[in-house]
Formats: structure tokens, sequence, C-alpha cells
């Protein structure tokens, strides 16, 4: 007899590919991104329920899946709804590791049921590997983003060789386990993956997160596209096909977003995961001229009386929350006939995009943001370019030959006729260079934290009507 | 079964290029979303989470084969809730219209 079971299931699950690729593809446009992802969540949705009628499955384990599903899915409801906008780096990273660890323990359980099976068990070896250290690596990145941990880099001697003997040392476990059919060396094998994920991670710092993100995003992707693998090659593995297409197309996209984010601080993935950029501070450069503080009255004249005025938002304004204040000051700006523009680096915060979720959040209009290219050649006409709480991106020693940041494409703010900066003190940026732009002429520092600074702002442009 | 494993091979070759394809269309403003999207997509590791625990027979599987599942379905509720919640924001602002 043949089984109405598995036709439904494998068109269920060849419609919700299909539909996610097109989620995936409306996202191009802010206007069709929302519904593209509504849609793949009821794909999905049923593409899980689906899951259940799979001929083979032992129905008393069903009561377990049950529990499983639910309980994961009323914590990461709760969480993602009650977190703060401010803390969504942490969440994708935290959301991204528990994909790894599910892939981790879904190569776990194939392994120790098919261990004499040598292609089913060295392909969920390969996701265990690359999940075990994703979940690893996105915790360090959750408690860094969240300031539970030192966000510079954590550095100790022979790191890398060290990093680099518990990975081969593990994957040995793993291999020799697979080899000998042995489960009982899977553990040291999943202990020391662990401990590589979380190695790997230690010496990356809090400025380089929205690289480390996107490349666990891909890691976790790989590891799903690996279980798929394994899946498919066993007994009644459709669903794998359903995984491998799905991991796959997260891992492209994870990687390109990577290599984009590389490259707007001109710098190697390499670079960035084994560099520890920003341990060390840049000394013997001496710069000319000094900071000149500015009083708050004196920035809101200045604003007022300007045609164009750019601000150039950074991880400051995320700490201090400010968005909202910067909403408030752009619309009085406005109502004065005042031209408000937002200046957005690629790499502006802790991960891909961020600086455009806050500004979005606070209600300002997506056709007032230019990325970095759009807005450079404009700068020689702006009369003002307030920055809030950004640095390394508004660097010009990135111009400079022989500094660190040598090459960073940053925003031009110098160009501009006048730079305000907002900044809690004269430290330097998470690089650990002193920032050119300070010194220049055109360039006053207004001191104090983004969101008191903005405040002050706010009540003077009020008290000049 | 070799063969299946062949053509999953051959499908995860073309899915690479979709992926890539598909989201170098993706603007700089929705790269946050993007990621948080993604993130979902691979939520797809729950349904493979079920179908491990679905055929455990033994009791450290079954623990094991839990965990995925739970894991998984954390993956997918959040990440779906998390792009959900970003991409309302921009639908919003989206109404409002450029412009004063």
């Amino acid at each position: 007899m043949i089984a109405w079971q598995e036709p439904l299931v494998d068109a269920v699950y060849v419609v919700a590919v299909l539909v996610f690729i097109l989620g995936l593809r409306a996202m191009s446009s802010p206007a069709t991104a929302r519904r593209g992802i509504v849609q793949a969540g009821v794909a999905m949705l049923i593409a899980v329920a689906v899951t259940f009628v799979i001929p083979g499955l032992r129905y008393p384990n069903f009561p377990l899946i049950a529990l499983g599903v639910i309980l994961g899915s009323l914590a990461g409801w709760y969480w993602a709804r009650v977190v703060q906008m401010t803390a969504m780096p942490q969440m994708v990273a935290i959301f991204n590791g528990m994909g790894g660890g599910s892939a981790a323990a879904i190569g776990a359980v194939e392994m120790l049921g098919n261990l004499s099976n040598t292609s089913i068990s060295g392909l969920a070896l390969a996701g265990a590997v690359i999940g075990a250290t994703s979940i690893a690596g996105s915790m360090i990145a959750f408690l860094k983003l969240q300031g539970w941990l030192r966000s510079k880099p954590i550095v100790y001697p022979v790191q890398q060789p060290t990093n680099i003997a518990v990975l081969v040392v593990g994957v040995g476990f793993g291999v020799y386990a697979v080899w000998m059919t042995q489960t009982v060396w899977l553990l040291p094998f999943f202990v020391l993956m662990i401990l590589f994920g979380l190695l790997l991670a230690l010496p990356i710092g809090g400025a380089d997160m929205p690289v480390v993100i996107s490349l666990f995003n891909a890691l976790t992707g790989i590891a799903v596209a690996l279980d798929g693998f394994a899946l498919v090659s066993g007994p009644l593995g459709d669903a794998g096909y359903a995984m491998v297409i799905a991991g796959t197309l997260v891992g492209a996209a994870g990687s390109l977003l990577t290599l984009l984010m590389a490259k707007a601080m001109n710098r190697s993935v390499g670079n960035v995961l084994f560099g520890a950029f920003g341990a060390t501070e840049e000394t013997g450069t001496t710069i000319h001229g000094s900071m000149k503080p500015i009083e708050a009255e004196d920035v809101a004249a200045m604003l007022a009386y300007a045609n164009t005025v750019v601000v150039a938002p950074g991880y400051g304004m995320a700490v201090a929350q400010a968005q909202q204040k910067v909403k408030e000051l752009a619309d009085l700006l406005e109502a004065r006939g005042v031209t408000v523009k937002f200046a957005i680096h690629p790499v502006a915060g802790r991960m891909p995009g961020h600086m455009n979720v806050l500004l979005a959040e606070a209600g300002i209009s997506y056709d007032k943001l230019f990325d970095r290219d759009e807005i450079n050649p404009e700068f020689s006409n702006v009369d003002v370019v307030l920055v809030i709480g950004a640095n390394d991106v508004v660097n010009p020693a990135a111009h400079r030959a022989g500094s660190p940041l040598q090459g960073m494409p940053i925003l031009d703010v110098e160009n501009a006729h006048n730079v305000i900066v907002i900044k809690r003190g004269q430290g330097k940026g998470f690089a650990g260079i002193e920032n050119d732009l300070f010194y220049k002429d055109n360039c006053h520092m207004l001191y104090g934290d983004a969101q008191a600074a903005v405040g002050k702002l706010v009540t003077a442009l009020k008290k000049m009507d | 079964m070799a063969a299946d494993l062949w053509t999953a091979l051959f499908i995860g070759i073309l899915a690479a290029f979709v992926g890539y394809e598909v989201i170098s269309r993706v603007p700089v403003l929705l790269h946050t979303p993007l990621m948080s999207g993604s993130n979902f997509i691979h939520g797809i590791v729950l349904v493979g989470a079920i179908v491990a625990l679905g055929f455990s027979t033994t009791p450290v599987e079954q623990g094991v084969g839990l965990v995925a599942v739970i894991m998984g379905a954390m993956n997918v509720t959040g990440g779906y809730v998390v792009t959900e919640r970003i991409l309302a924001m921009f639908d919003r602002s989206k109404k409002k219209g450029g412009g004063p």
C-alpha cells in the first residue's frame, strides 16, 4: 500500500522552500519585505506541522516532541517580544546560536543512531562541528553585546595555536568515534568543539560584531545543510532536502553579508577573526591642534540657521537610546525649513544595518537615510554635520598612510562646513586610534551622553521660537 | 542511499547560487531584517530535530533530540518574531511617507 503521507509531506516541503526563497527576495524592498516574511512564517508553520505525519516516526516520542516544540516556541516568542529594539544584535546572536545548537544536537542523534553508516555519521559529524562552533561563538557574541563580558578583545599568549590545537584534537575525537564506531568518544568531541567556539569568539572586539554575527549566521546555515545531507542519506529523509536548500540559502546569504561587512572595514574576514583588532592602542603619532568644546546653545543656533544638516549616528546613539531625541530634533529643524539627512555607515553599530533599525524605530522615514556612497559627495555642501556617538567610521586617519584604519571607507564628514561631535569624553574609539577629525578647525566637541546632549539641543531650539 | 546524497548535492549547489543572487539585491537599509530573516529561515532545523527525535530509540538519543527540538523551536519562533517586529517598523515609516 502506498502511504498518502509521503507525497503530502514532500509537496508541502517543496512549496515551503519556494516561499522561503520568495520571502528572502521580497527583502529587496521595504514595501514588500514584511509580507514576504509573514508568508515565509506561514510556510514554516505548515512545514513543521506536516512533519508529524512522516511515516515511521515512533509514537512514544510524540509527547517529547510536543513538549520541546511548546517549550522552545514559548521561550523564543516571549523573549523576542519583550526585548528592547536596542538589544536586537544580541537577540539575533542568541537565536542564531540556538539554531547552531539544534544542528549540533541533530548531528549527535544521527551519529548515535547511525554510527555504523560512515556516510551518514560523517556528514552528521561535520554538521556537529560547525553547529557546536556556532552556538558557542554566538553565546560569546551575546555576552559581549549584552555587556556581561568585556567587549574589548580578550587575548592571551599563544592564543591562535591553542585554538587550532583544540579544534584539531576535538575533530580528531569525532573522527575517531565515527571510525571506530564507539559513541563514548563523542563526549570529548562535543566538549572540545564547544570550547573551540568559545575561544574563537573571545578575541573579537565589540565593533567587529557586524562581521561576526553574519559569519555565525552563515555557519549555522551550513550546519543545517550538512545535517540535511545526513538525513537524505538515511531512510525517510525527505526533510533533509528542505534543510539542504534552506541551510545552503542562508549559508550563501550569510557569507555574502559577512564579506560585505568586512569590506566596509577594509579588512579581511581572517583579520577580523584572528587579528584581535583594537587590543592595542596606537602610539607615537602626534596630531596638531586641539579639541574645541562648544555649548549646546551655540550648536542649536548653528543648526537652526543651517540649510542642510546631516546626522551621522554610531553605536553611542544606540547605547544612550538617543534615537527618539534625534527624531525630535530632526522634526524641530524640519519645521524651521532645514533639510535633515542621515548618513549611515555600513558597520556603524553592532550588526549590519543596526542604525537603520534604530532610526526606523524612532519613526524616521527611511528615505532620509543615505548610504556612505550616496552621501559622501554631498558633504562639501552641508552646513553642519552632527556626529552622534560615532568615532572610527568618521576618522580621517583612514586616509593617512600607516594608520591601522588606513583604507577603511569612511563618512567624509570633515568636508562639511561645520562638524559637531557629540561624545561622552575625550576617549578613543573602538580601534584605539586618535581621531584626527576632532582636532580639525571646523570641528567642535559637545561633551555628554548622546541622549542628554541631543535633549539639550532640543530644549535650546524650542527656546529660540 | 548514495543516489539521494548526490541529488542533494546538486540541489545544494543550485541553492547556494540562488541565495547569492537573491541576497545581493537587498539594500543596506534592510541588512538587519535580512540577517534575522535568514536566521529564521535556518529555523527549518526544527523539522530535522523533530525527525531526529521522532526516530530516536534510546534514552540518550531522546534526551539529545529533545534539546535539538527545544533549541530549534526557539530559533524559528524567536527569529520570526524579531524579524517581523523590525519589518513592522519599516512598514510604519513607509506609510508616513517621506519629507515634511
